[in-house]
């Protein structure tokens, strides 16, 4: 009992750790699970009885494979317009010394530190007065705003901590602007900008509060399933959630493999 | 002569302000402070061929005087045009509109004007206190709950995971990449009133405790401002552990080592050494929490009742549904206004400006 005692406070830390990340992964075990359910009525919050009905028929339900796809569509073109021109923005603040950096630094950390439903509000506001239609555009313009600053403080991290060195060193062994660009600087800030990049699509794919003011009547997958919430939630959604969690482990698997595999060698 | 040369490229580059050549440009002037700094040496080595890619040898020489001198004072400014025209166009030009909104009279038949009627803010706020003390108070909640239950996980990953950290750390963000919408409607089954919380909850008899203290009612916990508090402190965790676990990742492990054999005991390692070192990711980590838990509505709106209203559901209600653009406005305002001050006196206080 005492040995016992003794290694519970030993790891008390670990016990504790690991009991944080069972109440982070418990959702995702429950949506797992009722994605093999048959409910009985328009919701799908109590267990019935197992099917495989709604993995056999993802798209079954209306609108909901087109609002994925117009999700995807935005999240990539958003993940392309922020990591392009928060990559510039990072490079910029990491390697010069010019007046109104420390604006520009603000200008950058405001967007994060600001409620969304208030960024959401004011977009929303101007493009109404501004008589803009909304939809895709509205959508896109707004998600690139919202992830660019999360883009420029990956990359900037990256590039801060990067030895100017390096460069120099490749220019004294007399490799061009170009070349030292591609295979020196590039390649060093690769993971950041490829964490930027991560993460701005993540954030696209999944924002809801910001696409709630600015869609009109587009409907992105996030506010497919708001909609559902208060129409009766279709099996498939758990189906949806399930596939892009094992979709998001194996890529995260895989970049681990390539990454320890190159390691090794 | 390879210098004018460059220059002539350079100037070429600089009329082609696409984005792309914008980096390459960058690279440019990045070489150009390289020679610069190198330049002792540079002239000092005889002159060598450039390289297999480069047209001819190119002698090195002292850098051009003028016009590339200016140029290079404005890469950095290039680099930035085009992400700031974005955010001033649409994050800062937006906020400034909603400020005259806030005090526009009128109707969606007639148009609003500017009246300069801050009246609306009065009313706004009068109406709206109870969404707005406890939007503060919950989101206040869901940070300290994340605070606890996210600093033993950041622990964990960062000094007793060892080999297993990588693991561990797509564990943690790996739950992410689920829809968040999906994940809180799943909380909704976990708390529902046949679910295995209430079901535990009331095998413990804890469920009259939490009533008693007034965060849930009756035999139920969905609809209840626990509810709301969990699903808050689930969504935001993950905002809570990364930049813990980045600034427990700097300490050195050494000094652990250092503190026992000062024969500190671990409850007095972590309060003296670990702790204090790791409060860069507590203030970062409880802003990176509040902030955005304050102004969610998801979590309200999903997991409570009209009882749990946050101040969120209000400005969406108002500018969505009954389509009320000033007071949305002034609320959104009052709310950034709270959190501004909020933030900037916690910042001052935890005495870590240098964060930002």
């Amino acid at each position: 009992m005492t040995a016992l005692t003794r290694w519970i406070r030993r790891n008390l830390v670990v016990i504790a750790g690991f009991g944080t990340l069972a109440y982070l992964i418990l959702p995702n075990v429950v949506v797992l699970v009722f994605s093999f359910n048959k409910p009985n009525g328009r919701f799908n919050y109590e267990w019935q009885r197992f099917s495989t009905d709604a993995w056999t028929d993802p798209c079954g339900v209306a609108d909901l494979c087109g609002s994925l796809s117009l999700s995807l569509k935005i999240a990539v073109w958003a993940t392309i317009g922020a990591t392009l021109l928060g990559t510039m923005i990072a490079f910029a603040l990491a390697r010069y010394r010019f007046r109104a950096r420390s604006s520009v630094n603000s200008l950058i950390f405001l967007p994060m530190a600001m409620p969304e439903v208030v960024m959401a509000a004011s977009l929303a506001t101007l493009f109404l007065n501004m008589g803009v239609d909304f939809g895709f555009w509205t959508i896109l313009i707004a998600h690139i705003m919202f992830c660019l600053s999360f883009v420029v403080t990956a990359v900037k991290a990256r590039v801060m901590s990067m030895d100017p060195r390096l460069e120099q060193a490749a220019q004294d062994l007399y490799a061009s602007p170009a070349q030292t660009f591609l295979r020196v600087t590039l390649p060093i800030a690769a993971p950041g900008i490829a964490a930027g990049a991560l993460l701005s699509f993540a954030l696209s794919f999944d924002d809801f509060i910001i696409t709630n003011f600015n869609a009109g009547s587009t409907v992105t997958f996030p506010m497919f399933v708001w909609g559902s919430a208060q129409r009766g939630t279709p099996v498939q959604i758990n189906v949806i959630g399930t596939a892009m969690f094992a979709v998001a482990v194996l890529c995260v698997l895989a970049g681990q493999l390539a990454g320890a595999r190159r390691k090794r060698s | 002569m390879s210098v004018s040369r460059r220059a002539a490229r350079a100037g070429l580059r600089s009329r082609a302000a696409t984005k792309e050549r914008a980096v390459t440009r960058e690279a440019r002037a990045l070489e150009r402070a390289g020679t610069e700094r190198g330049e002792g040496t540079a002239t000092a080595t005889p002159e060598a061929p450039q390289d297999a890619a480069g047209p001819e040898p190119e002698p090195v020489q002292k850098p051009p005087l003028f016009r590339p001198a200016v140029r290079k004072r404005l890469v950095p400014y290039w680099l930035l045009l085009p992400g700031i025209l974005w955010l001033l166009i649409f994050f800062a030009a937006p906020l400034i509109y909603q400020a005259s909104t806030s005090v526009q009279t009128g109707s969606l038949e007639e148009g609003f004007k500017v009246t300069w009627h801050f009246q609306t803010y009065w009313d706004a706020l009068s109406a709206y206190y109870p969404q707005f003390l406890r939007s503060v108070l919950y989101a206040a909640t869901a940070t300290v709950m994340c605070l606890v239950l996210g600093y033993p996980l950041a622990y964990l990953i960062a000094f007793r995971a060892g080999r297993w950290r990588n693991l561990v750390m797509i564990l943690v963000i790996a739950p992410f990449f689920t829809s968040f919408l999906i994940r809180t409607l799943a909380w909704k089954t976990i708390l529902s009133d046949s679910g295995p919380v209430v079901g535990a909850l009331n095998s413990l008899h804890l469920l009259d405790v939490t009533s008693y203290l007034g965060i849930t009612e009756g035999q139920r916990v969905l609809a209840t401002p626990l509810a709301v508090v969990c699903g808050l402190t689930y969504n935001f965790l993950p905002f809570m552990i990364l930049p813990l676990y980045t600034s427990l990742e700097r300490i050195d492990p050494k000094l652990h080592e250092a503190a026992g054999d000062l024969y500190a005991r671990p409850v007095t390692t972590f309060r003296k050494v670990t702790f204090p070192l790791s409060m860069p990711g507590v203030v970062a980590g409880t802003l990176l929490t509040f902030i955005p838990a304050t102004g969610d509505y998801i979590n309200a709106e999903l997991l409570g009742s009209a009882d749990q209203k946050m101040v969120g559901n209000v400005i969406q209600s108002q500018f969505l549904r009954v389509l009320d653009y000033p007071t949305a406005a002034a609320l959104s305002f009052i709310l950034m206004a709270a959190i501004l001050t909020m933030v900037t006196v916690y910042i001052r206080k935890s005495g870590t400006e240098d964060l930002v």
